[in-house]
């Protein structure tokens, strides 16, 4: 039992590739999922911009990948994996399917954000003669941030579970660690380990952004 | 300043509802400078004919003509730039809850693309002049419902409008701050020499504010002209919303209808039917207001103890320029002020009419 002075850096380097896993993907998820959900409420029926059929092909895309198991969504995945990163092993490579999963999942949320502004101060931009993409800029964003900062706090709590699956196939972090020092060899003190890690970290992070998310609300 | 010219609005049918006609037909002028009012029982189309002054809502057919321009030939970014023309004040204020007061008037100031410091110094003068110089930093959450209809309308105003719309602007506030809102309305129309178009069901607003309006009814103009006119009309329907004059319980006897105005007072009518012919003569109903800055009304009197001479005697009076007519029990109109404020009108519209399908209920807070 007194090999924690082994154990503890790897934990570490574990904890820190999770961190790098869950950071570039969810900076990536927001970068495609906030537009993309832009775009599943604007061209809505009735919306700012109706494209009924873009619309419904958009919806269809996101459903297929919400409703896809992320340990099915990772084996798919991996000729695309292979084709941007080189590999399907690694923390960098487990960023692809990661963030295939999350931007859907973000999408969705963003759309229900952004279909909670009253329409009526959509309407009085368009008064001043405000062009379509004036009111997502100036209107809808900024008054659906307060939420949208909230959804996009789930979404970072989903990619840090589907990050631990993720190592189930060769990912590296936190899951891929539970897996082979607390599972295979079993040291259930590793296990209870990595999840208090974890529970720290998404606690952590559901704090933050609920206050962030609070600080930004002024109603 | 503002010409439609038989202007229809036709919602196509859609699931679970048929096809509605909100706007049939109107024709509609209001000139320069003028405080036209627009009125009409809940589902009249009073509100698509506003939004459609500002092509919010596209006519299905008719002309919009604003300050000079054919609204209805422009495309989207003529519409856009026309709209800058055109400033709009909603029911619900319809603040951004992101920004600040200041924050909420600099909005048309930036779409409009002007520059901050400009944009910083119209702000300040709007503030001050609808009396929120103090207020600059507020969220609109801080403010009551009137200062909130107050920075809408400094907003309606940043881009130096024409026009004016006022969509049931006073109709979510309580009795003071209504009269403060349209004490500001008639304020800045006076020092901006802006022309106003103003929609409401609440008649107290017309006689307080306005300088003509017209009686919309299932999307049809039914009356309208100038007040000064129509109150001296015995027989016009809006007069009857303007000054209502239904009978109080138990009115037996011949009913009289008295259409008061300066050049005929009531009073040689009440001294001929009761003084001259001695008849029974009680005032079972009736409202007698300012307009205009004028004295109006319109009376019911119950008659009594005619033995004939109560026709003749009124013909007289008519030859002397009296408004007397009779009346039947019932035949006065229902007052449309007690009517709800017509909900937000459906969807569909050809362009922004923005996810209505999600019925948010903008409560005042």
């Amino acid at each position: 039992m007194n090999d924690w002075s082994r154990i503890a850096p790897q934990l570490a380097e574990a904890t820190g590739d999770t961190l790098y896993m869950v950071g570039v993907s969810t900076v990536l998820t927001v970068l495609i999922g906030v537009p993309l959900g832009v775009l599943l409420t604007i061209t809505a029926p009735g919306a700012l911009s109706p494209r009924p059929l873009l619309h419904r092909v958009l919806g269809l895309v996101v459903n297929l990948g919400r409703s896809l198991p992320f340990i099915i969504l990772l084996v798919l995945v991996a000729p695309v994996t292979r084709g941007i990163v080189g590999t399907t092993i690694g923390s960098t490579a487990t960023i692809v399917p990661l963030t295939i999963g999350a931007v859907p999942f973000l999408a969705r949320l963003v759309e229900t954000s952004l279909r909670e502004v009253n329409p009526g101060k959509v309407e009085a931009t368009l008064s001043m003669g405000a062009r379509r993409r004036d009111v997502v800029r100036t209107v809808l964003l900024p008054e659906a941030l307060p939420s949208l900062v909230a959804g996009v706090t789930v979404t970072v709590v989903a990619l840090i579970s589907y990050s631990a699956m993720a190592g189930a196939i060769g990912g590296g972090g936190l899951g891929d660690f539970a897996i082979r020092y607390g599972y295979q060899q079993f040291r259930t003190d590793i296990t209870v380990i990595t999840v208090v890690l974890l529970l720290v970290v998404v606690q952590l992070l559901q704090w933050a952004g609920d206050r962030w998310a609070r600080r930004l609300a002024h109603v | 300043m503002i010409e439609l010219t038989d202007v229809r609005k036709v919602f196509p049918a859609r699931r679970g509802a048929t096809e509605v006609t909100a706007v049939d037909g109107v024709t509609l002028s209001v000139a320069d400078g003028e405080f036209a009012g627009v009125v009409g029982p809940s589902g009249s189309g009073k509100s698509t004919l506003a939004r459609m002054v500002n092509l919010l809502e596209r006519p299905t057919s008719g002309r919009v003509v604003v300050d000079g321009r054919v609204l209805t030939d422009l495309d989207d970014d003529g519409v856009r730039q026309a709209r800058r023309t055109v400033g709009m004040v909603f029911q619900h204020f319809n603040l951004l809850d992101s920004r600040t007061a200041a924050g909420n008037v600099e909005h048309p100031l930036e779409l409009a693309g002007v520059g901050r410091a400009e944009r910083r110094a119209r702000v300040a003068d709007l503030l001050d002049l609808v009396g929120l110089g103090d207020r600059h930093a507020s969220r609109p959450a801080q403010l009551s419902g009137g200062q909130k209809q107050r920075v809408a309308i400094a907003r309606a105003l940043a881009a130096r409008p024409k026009v004016l719309l006022c969509d049931e602007a006073t109709s979510a506030l309580d009795p003071a701050s209504t009269a403060g809102v349209l004490d500001l309305l008639r304020q800045v129309r006076a020092e901006l020499g802006l022309t106003v178009l103003l929609i409401t069901h609440e008649m107290a607003v017309v006689r307080a504010v306005c300088d003509s309006a017209v009686l919309l009814d299932h999307g049809r103009v039914v009356d309208g002209g100038p007040l000064a006119e129509v109150l001296t009309r015995p027989d016009s329907a809006l007069a009857a919303q303007l000054l209502p004059a239904p009978a109080v319980a138990g009115a037996t006897g011949d009913l009289v209808r008295v259409t008061v105005t300066g050049s005929a007072p009531e009073g040689v009518v009440l001294r001929t039917l009761a003084g001259e012919l001695g008849l029974d003569v009680e005032i079972v109903g009736g409202s007698v207001e300012t307009v205009a800055g004028r004295r109006f009304g319109r009376l019911l009197l119950s008659v009594t103890g005619d033995d004939g001479r109560l026709d003749p005697a009124l013909q007289r009076l008519r030859d002397g320029g009296s408004l007397v007519e009779r009346a039947l029990p019932g035949d006065e109109p229902v007052p449309v002020d007690l009517a709800e404020p017509e909900p937000a009108p459906g969807a569909d519209g050809d362009e922004p009419a923005f996810a209505r399908l999600l019925d948010s209920p903008d409560v005042q807070r």
